[in-house]
């Protein structure tokens, strides 16, 4: 055998080790109701403001305390705590991507990155409000 | 119908030029091909000069298309819906050019641009390979041109016109029932462009990013002509510039991307392990893998399959990282925030119409490849350079993955995603990367090709390796590098990393001093290697001694629970010096002085506590374009020689533009009276006629009153306010005294009968003008830019060499 080939092997064998490792820590897509039975372990939630609940962020007390409601997609309602500042225009959000992990009732975000927010654009995702709006005056 | 004060000559030219292009160049390409297939001279060379003729055709339609183009958004042709959705009247002439490469089509047009100077440039100097290498150039200019024609074909769309006319994208709109709909109000402005582009680094970045694309190109076309036309190792020489061109301009594309976002994004850093960023660093990767087998295969003649499979799959994979950043399959996990714009099958032919006839027709001719059949000596430069090549293809491959777990999710139906710490999953493993690529790229220097003595290898890499031992030590020992977050483990490999970096840049520096005899000219691959040292240097210290600033130290009890909350972010008052661990830091005041009176600006004032140094940042926020309420962010740096401090502004009250909505109430008051408000109350304690004291200097001729009042929150803190009533030219006023801790404002309004008197009090957030802030110190990030200009230099000079050896080798011949 050359010692190209046992170089390879190493290779092959420390690429499988580290696609495990990277495995490992991978998290998955759940529900609220999936991640509750899942509590402690870090989960990606895709899911979108519940409006009836209200939102506290009040950074003269404290910037890094945001507390929101989520409702996910099945109808699941849960409290979302993010240690860090709220991003702008969330409130305008139409799907936010949480990555966090339940404790008790509440979805805990520990990672700056934990929330991602995505906003719809006006215009490509409601054609009508573009219309309307070119139609006033 | 007819519509008055349309413009529709230039989106006619335009559209007509972009047909032309992909015909023109589908001719040219087919012209070329047959050209290469022929066996007859004559044939071959009047099937080439239709070929130039083709391309030459297509080019000049492309650049006209980029005119029209350029020409609609500069005049403010709000009736083309490209105009409309990415200008705006208000927008500096400076950001023309990035309201084009702010849509899909724009930027296919630019990289169409830049083929065509790279067609013409090889249309010169490819000599025999012209014809094939063309036949490739050609046909992905005709691809280019099939993403920017928007026409629909059995309901499908082909592309996208950038010169769609609004009212045909807003088809169902009332407004363009109305024939004069031009002189309608709301077809006089655009949209204008998104407000994060508004950066001189996106006039720039776009453009080089694209060369740093198209150019890929070439080595990848120089190796299908060389499996087109069985010369297999023909061409590696002559391509070894185009291989050293592409990998020095997409490398400065990828980190003039980095610069932007350190400068105007706010995820604290210039790397994010963003799927958007490494679609684009991934090729290079592979890139570079393929220029290190292409000069092995020049100097020994090893590693030639190696180089064909490395630039078929670096362009694949440039086609591969424009489908994830354009497709919407990121959705969820970047933050750039691409839709699907409906060309998603079209992106993904496009990958596979290189991608398979490409890789199918290097498995066919893999056997006839020369290769040699002697292994190299394992004290031989090329085994350790092949290695090299080898992790960077594996790396690739790791990075590929895990950006493409959307993908994946998408065809095997599963549901995985990346933890809530992005970045450790991708630096725990990078970080061992680093290692072995830092000592490879100092130790494979040192050894010669075929066959090194060991004796020569031996006492060359002593002294190199003795330096870099010390340096690196006295780094991790006085460096201040204790970045536990992940335990010991990492530390360790931190500091193993550095090392290696270290050793990488004292060694290609001494290799220049010693092997070369301080021949900067032929130096160009000690340089580079130097440069990239350094980067690795610049990111290991400013990312593992990277500091918040910020921590919230101002004594305002916290509702929280658990200690591992990160506090990241500081209030400040304004005007209300603050304490920030090494600073004293005041909110001086905010301003929107910007023209267009889109930007708002914060005026931080930093005191350094133990020297005297002071200084000033202004982080500020832009107005969100298109309609969108609400701004971004754009922090501001104060740049040291061996650190920055970098500050953004997290949430600042005047950002909702909320109108204060509380209302004063009356209560009339003896002293010792009591009010109560919704976190405590409110004792008059006394009334002092002209009073003189800290706050006030009245005389004996004023009539002035003041209240002396105690407010006592339900935590049991106690502040006072002295709210004044005072008579200036016969008539009262009065000066009202807050309390900002507990949002409350106090004013002494009338003096009422029986020694009552009226106070006014108003409980209200928005009281007090604040910002909160967060303060990051990134130290020796200046390391990263200046290893990066290096390699980039090296890079340039390597590129300078070798054209000068290929244009001595032919004058030899």
């Amino acid at each position: 055998m050359k010692k190209l080939h046992i170089i390879l092997l190493i290779f092959i064998a420390l690429s499988i080790a580290t696609l495990i490792s990277f495995m490992g820590n991978l998290s998955t897509y759940e529900t609220i109701a999936s991640a509750k039975q899942k509590e402690g372990k870090v989960v990606t939630i895709i899911a979108r403001l519940d409006n009836s609940q209200p939102m506290t962020y009040d950074p003269l007390k404290n910037p890094n305390y945001l507390s929101f409601h989520v409702v996910d997609t099945v109808g699941n309602r849960a409290q979302v705590v993010y240690h860090y500042e709220k991003p702008y225009d969330m409130e305008k959000a139409e799907r936010i991507v949480l990555k966090g992990k339940m404790s008790g009732n509440v979805f805990d975000i520990t990672s700056k990155d934990g929330i991602l927010i995505k906003c719809p654009s006006k215009y490509k995702d409601d054609p009508r409000s573009a219309s309307n709006n070119l139609s006033q005056n | 119908m007819d519509y008055p004060g349309e413009h529709l000559v230039p989106g006619q030219l335009g559209h007509f030029c972009v047909t032309l292009s992909m015909v023109s160049s589908l001719v040219a390409a087919v012209a070329y091909f047959v050209s290469t297939r022929s066996s007859n001279i004559q044939d071959a060379h009047g099937w080439k000069r239709l070929g130039r003729w083709a391309f030459g055709v297509s080019g000049i339609s492309v650049l006209t298309v980029f005119a029209s183009l350029l020409y609609v958004v500069a005049t403010h042709k709000f009736e083309y819906y490209y105009a409309y959705e990415h200008s705006s009247r208000s927008l500096s002439p400076k950001y023309l050019l990035s309201c084009i490469w702010e849509g899909q089509e724009g930027s296919f047009l630019l990289w169409s641009i830049w083929n065509i100077v790279l067609g013409c440039a090889l249309m010169r100097t490819s000599k025999q390979w012209e014809a094939p290498v063309m036949g490739v150039m050609s046909t992905m200019q005709a691809m280019l041109a099939t993403m920017v024609l928007g026409v629909y074909v059995f309901g499908f769309q082909i592309g996208k016109n950038p010169f769609l006319l609004t009212r045909e994208f807003f088809r169902n709109a009332p407004i363009f029932n109305l024939p004069d709909y031009m002189s309608q109000a709301s077809m006089q402005d655009g949209q204008g462009l998104n407000q994060l582009l508004q950066n001189y680094w996106m006039v720039i970045h776009p453009p080089i990013l694209f060369l740093g694309f198209a150019s890929t190109i070439v080595p990848f076309a120089y190796a299908i002509a060389g499996l087109l036309t069985k010369k297999f190792g023909g061409w590696t020489k002559q391509a070894l510039p185009w291989t050293l061109f592409s990998a020095c301009i997409l490398g400065t594309g990828i980190m003039m991307g980095a610069a932007w976002a350190y400068e105007s994004l706010t995820f604290g850093g210039y790397w994010a392990w963003d799927p958007v960023e490494n679609a684009s660093l991934v090729p290079w990767l592979v890139l570079i893998a393929g220029l290190h087998t292409q000069v092995v295969y020049n100097a020994t003649g090893h590693s030639l399959r190696a180089t064909y499979f490395f630039h078929i799959l670096t362009f694949s994979l440039i086609l591969y990282a424009s489908y994830l950043t354009k497709s919407g399959d990121l959705q969820d996990t970047s933050v750039h925030s691409f839709a699907n714009s409906g060309t998603n099958w079209q992106l993904r032919i496009f990958i596979l119409l290189f991608f398979l006839p490409a890789i199918g027709l290097f498995i066919k001719r893999y056997k006839q490849i020369p290769f040699i059949a002697k292994e190299e000596s394992s004290y031989s430069r090329e085994f350790w350079m092949f290695i090299g090549s080898l992790v960077f293809f594996l790396t690739s491959i790791f990075i590929a993955t895990a950006t493409s777990l959307p993908v994946i999710n998408k065809v095997f139906h599963t549901s995985f995603a990346i933890g809530n710490d992005a970045a450790f999953a991708y630096n725990k493993i990078i970080i061992f990367i680093a290692i072995v690529i830092g000592l490879l790229t100092a130790i494979a220097q040192y050894l010669r090709y075929k066959l090194t003595p060991a004796k020569y290898f031996t006492s060359k890499i002593l002294l190199p390796s003795i330096i870099a031992v010390v340096l690196s030590t006295l780094i991790s020992v006085f460096g201040g590098i204790h970045y536990d977050k992940y335990g010991i483990g990492f530390l360790a490999a931190i500091h193993g990393a550095l090392f290696a970096a270290v050793y990488a840049v004292v060694a290609n520096a001494t290799y220049i001093r010693t092997a070369l005899h301080g021949k900067l000219k032929a130096a160009g691959g000690s340089v580079a290697h130097i440069g990239f040292g350094l980067m690795l240097v610049g990111i290991l210290i400013s990312s593992s001694k990277k500091e918040v600033l910020s921590f919230n130290t101002t004594g305002i009890p916290l509702e929280l629970g658990g200690n591992e909350n990160p506090l990241e972010n500081i209030t400040l008052i304004k005007s209300l010096e603050t304490d920030m661990g090494k600073y004293h830091t005041t909110y001086i005041n905010s301003d929107s002085t910007d023209a267009s009176g889109n930007m708002m600006y914060f005026k931080i004032n930093f005191k350094q506590k133990n020297k005297q140094e002071e200084f000033t940042l202004y982080p500020n926020l832009i107005k969100n374009t298109k309609g969108q309420e609400g701004f971004s962010n754009n922090p501001d740096s104060r740049h040291y020689w061996n650190k920055d401090i970098f500050s953004y502004i997290s949430y600042a009250d005047n950002m909702d533009r909320r109108t204060d909505t509380a209302q004063y109430r009356s209560y009339a008051l003896n002293v010792h009276d009591t009010v109560y408000y919704s976190n405590g109350f409110i004792v008059l304690n006394g009334v002092e006629h002209n009073p003189v004291n800290d706050k006030f200097r009245f005389t004996p001729s004023d009539t002035a009153l003041m209240a002396d009042v105690k407010v006592v929150s339900k935590e049991g803190y106690t502040y006072q306010a002295r709210p004044v009533f005072y008579v200036e030219d016969n008539q009262g006023k009065y000066l009202v005294d807050t309390v900002y801790a507990q949002n409350l404002a106090i004013g002494f309004s009338k003096v009422l009968d029986n020694r009552k008197i009226e106070l006014q009090v108003k409980e209200s957030n928005k009281l007090v003008p604040f910002v909160s802030l967060k303060v990051y110190e990134f130290p020796f990030i200046g390391v990263l830019w200046v290893g990066t200009i290096i390699m980039i230099v090296g890079f340039a000079m390597s590129t300078v060499r070798r054209i000068r050896m290929n244009r001595a080798l032919k004058s030899v011949a």
